[in-house]
């Protein structure tokens, strides 16, 4: 069961495990230093597909799939997935989800979602509401370009300040604790801390004053 | 740490890297002169084939804008631009490049609510508050010719 210590720091006594995980990565991902991390690169960023949007699905189902056979689970054997990504309505996740037949909690946190859904597949298995749960978020660039920014044949010109989306998947599955894996043994929610910065292309100075406000 | 707004502003400005404005300003100038030298070459052009200058200009327009169309689609203009800046964006180019790159980008949601509806999702404020404006500019015109 999950105990508060602290003013916000949830403990979690079982230490869930992250059972298995998998990561896949597009084009500019593969010439990327973490290259080698990824278990798969796509060499189109449309992955076949006709839209950037549903590209990104299937990089979300993609990463689900692997996380969960690396784990030598199967489908079934899922109790809840905590999923999310950037775009409307979290298309991104649930159009990749949606034949796994497992109940799903949406969740938007923007660049938290990996860590909110980790955060929330670990207590879920804490507090012994669910045996098995997938912790998975996805981004691509071009369907976040389009969509908080401007088309990518637009021709303008980047601040020296602006960043790149990664076109990503990645899934998580934790599980009760299993010896030897890596495990999550507290959480710890966020605030928001908003200082006022109002540039699009300046997410850094946007969101380093959480890191550097939150206290345990 | 309880830093105010204001503070963190200064901070992040500080600690944000510059954009180089110098060679961001020689660049704009050399492409953007390079683009109006493209532009005056072409009416020189037009106007050696019996076009009156009028016309000339107006054909240089349409032939810019013919021009950029076909280099954003082969995403040769976005490379250009990423250097040029305002040089590109000033001249009739940064128009054009407005209204292709949403008509290219929101092609796969249809050609009604895709491509029709986004079409003027750059363009649009500078057509609507330039009508305006023109529409102001006529009636202060017609007021003064009154008298």
């Amino acid at each position: 069961m999950p105990v508060k210590i602290g003013k916000y720091t949830l403990k979690l006594q079982s230490n869930p495990s992250v059972i298995g995980f998998a990561g896949v990565g597009g084009i500019t991902e593969g010439e990327g230093p973490l290259a080698e991390e990824f278990d798969f690169i796509y060499d189109d960023d449309k992955a076949g597909q006709e839209s950037f949007e549903k590209a990104e699905s299937i990089f979300h189902k993609e990463a689900v799939d692997r996380a969960v056979s690396k784990a030598g689970k199967s489908k079934s054997d899922i109790d809840f997935i905590f999923a999310g990504d950037l775009l409307n309505q979290c298309t991104g996740s649930t159009f990749g989800i949606r034949n796994m037949n497992i109940p799903y909690v949406g969740v938007y946190g923007a660049c938290s979602t990996m860590a909110l859904t980790l955060a929330l597949a670990s207590l879920f298995v804490d507090s012994g509401a669910a045996g098995c749960t997938v912790a998975s978020t996805s981004s691509h660039f071009c369907s976040a370009e389009r969509q908080f920014r401007l088309p990518l044949e637009y021709g303008g010109q980047r601040t020296p300040t602006a960043q790149h989306t990664a076109t990503a998947a990645g899934a998580s599955v934790i599980s009760t604790h299993t010896k030897n894996t890596p495990c999550v043994s507290a959480v710890l929610i966020g605030k928001i801390k908003d200082l006022g910065i109002k540039d699009a292309n300046n997410m850094g100075a946007a969101m380093a004053p959480v890191s550097g406000r939150i206290r345990p | 740490m309880s830093t105010t707004g204001n503070e963190y502003d200064k901070m992040a400005k500080k600690a944000s890297p510059p954009s180089p404005k110098a060679v961001d300003c020689i660049k704009a100038f050399l492409i953007g002169g390079t683009v109006c030298c493209i532009g005056q070459a072409l009416t020189e052009a037009y106007s050696l084939l019996d076009i009156d200058k009028d016309t000339a200009k107006t054909l240089t327009s349409m032939t810019l804008i013919v021009l950029t169309a076909l280099l954003t689609g082969l995403a040769i203009f976005p490379k250009i631009a990423k250097h040029a800046g305002a040089g590109t964006i000033v001249p009739i180019t940064g128009f054009a490049n407005a209204m292709v790159s949403p008509a290219m980008e929101f092609q796969s949601e249809g050609r009604i609510l895709g491509t029709g509806s986004k079409l003027f999702t750059i363009a649009g404020p500078v057509i609507a508050y330039g009508c305006s404006a023109a529409f102001v500019y006529g009636v202060i015109a017609f007021i003064f010719k009154l008298y």
